[in-house]
């Protein structure tokens, strides 16, 4: 459950976006996910809920957007989709793929008040 | 709500109010009456809405890597080779540790850094070789993170061209999303567990730079495939290194500390170029 540790660092993060831009609330927060980043995007929204309690994002809507992930291909050299780590080049079928994206975890933007 | 700038009262109403008001609350009618300032924060600033979008691309582990690269920068300018070893629990990586220990004894400056839940048993049996150890106890936490590495570095004796082991905590999982500042990430998968462990745990395989095949001298009781579990790691990531130990018998290990060496020279020469800078 690592996931509990990355809602505490979003909290942080919430912290301290809101000395620097003056807010009170956070009523949304976006973040991009990518298949790749060994997070699971249930348990963050679970964890979300359960840490954001009593401060300044309780009850605030956590918006998980899973940007797509992308391999290079060692043999054919494409830039290919991917779905998991031992895929297989849709194009050629090798399995030397080199994942270029994918692994995000980006807090991307809020809504306060 | 109101469509043009997203606050919550509508700018304009009209009423139709047919009933009388005898009732309790307090209406204002007054015609076309516009309210700002009645939002959560009680006050209206000209040209903002109360509710606001902030756009911040802030990375969510912005604070560990922050952490991790001072970690990095400290260890590279002692030479230190920093290793952070990772496995499922029981794969024998506190084993290994110590027989490497042991055979390294006195000739390179080590130091261990042991991440657990609980106990201190791992870092008891560390010191037993005569290394310095510190034990750090994650409580609940399911990995190491390079907060508490780093406040296990100032306990640490560390000389300079050591080779610091930093024993994860047991999990294939966790420990993956969080770089600890470490030169090399070494997973360590023992020949009980099964050849497909890369495939079911991809991110820690992809992530590291060797993969320490472990207790070889099983493997004829087992229905083990050296190859499918190297190919597998190969897989999930095509550049991985791979070395076939027994810390129990000793088999294998020569190639281990040969590995070491290397990777020794390696980082003792980055920091003479750092120091060269």
């Amino acid at each position: 459950m690592h996931e509990m540790s990355l809602c505490e660092s979003i909290l942080d993060i919430l912290k301290d976006q809101a000395v620097k831009d003056r807010f009170s609330r956070v009523t949304r927060v976006s973040v991009d996910i990518g298949p790749l980043s060994c997070v699971e995007p249930e348990a963050l929204q679970f964890g979300f809920d359960a840490v954001m309690k009593g401060s300044l994002a309780e009850g605030a809507v956590l918006e998980i957007k899973r940007p797509p992930a992308e391999a290079l291909c060692l043999s054919c050299f494409r830039t290919v989709p991917v779905k998991e780590r031992f895929d297989c080049c849709p194009e050629c079928g090798s399995e030397a793929l080199q994942v270029v994206s994918g692994e995000e975890l980006k807090i991307r933007e809020l809504e306060v008040v | 709500m109101c469509t043009v700038c997203g606050c919550s009262h509508t700018h304009e109403h009209e009423h139709q109010h047919g009933h009388d008001h005898g009732h309790g609350h307090k209406h204002s009618h007054d015609a076309g009456d516009i309210h700002f300032g009645e939002g959560a924060a009680g006050v209206s600033v000209a040209g903002m809405s109360q509710t606001r979008l902030i756009r911040i691309e802030a990375d969510i582990m912005g604070k560990n890597d922050a952490y991790a690269a001072q970690n990095r920068a400290l260890l590279a300018a002692k030479g230190v080779l920093a290793l952070n070893l990772v496995s499922s629990p029981g794969s024998g990586k506190t084993t290994l540790l110590v027989e490497t220990l042991k055979r390294l004894g006195g000739k390179v400056p080590v130091a261990v850094i042991e991440g657990d839940q609980e106990t201190s048993n791992d870092a008891d049996r560390i010191r037993e070789t005569g290394a310095p150890a510190i034990q750090v106890n994650t409580g609940k936490g399911c990995h190491l993170d390079a907060h508490m590495v780093g406040h296990a570095l100032e306990k640490l004796p560390l000389e300079d061209g050591s080779v610091l082991f930093i024993e994860n905590v047991g999990n294939l999982v966790c420990p993956a999303g969080f770089d600890l500042g470490e030169a090399i990430k070494v997973v360590i998968l023992s020949v009980t567990e099964g050849e497909d462990k890369p495939l079911k745990y991809p991110d820690i395989f992809a992530k590291s730079d060797l993969m320490i095949l472990n207790k070889t001298d099983l493997l004829p009781h087992l229905d083990f495939c050296v190859g499918a579990a190297i190919g597998n790691a190969r897989r999930v990531n095509p550049k991985v290194q791979v070395l076939q130990v027994s810390a129990r018998t000793g088999e294998g290990l020569e190639g281990w500390l040969a590995w070491l060496e290397g990777a020794l020279k390696l980082q003792a020469a980055g920091a003479r170029g750092l120091a060269a800078e």
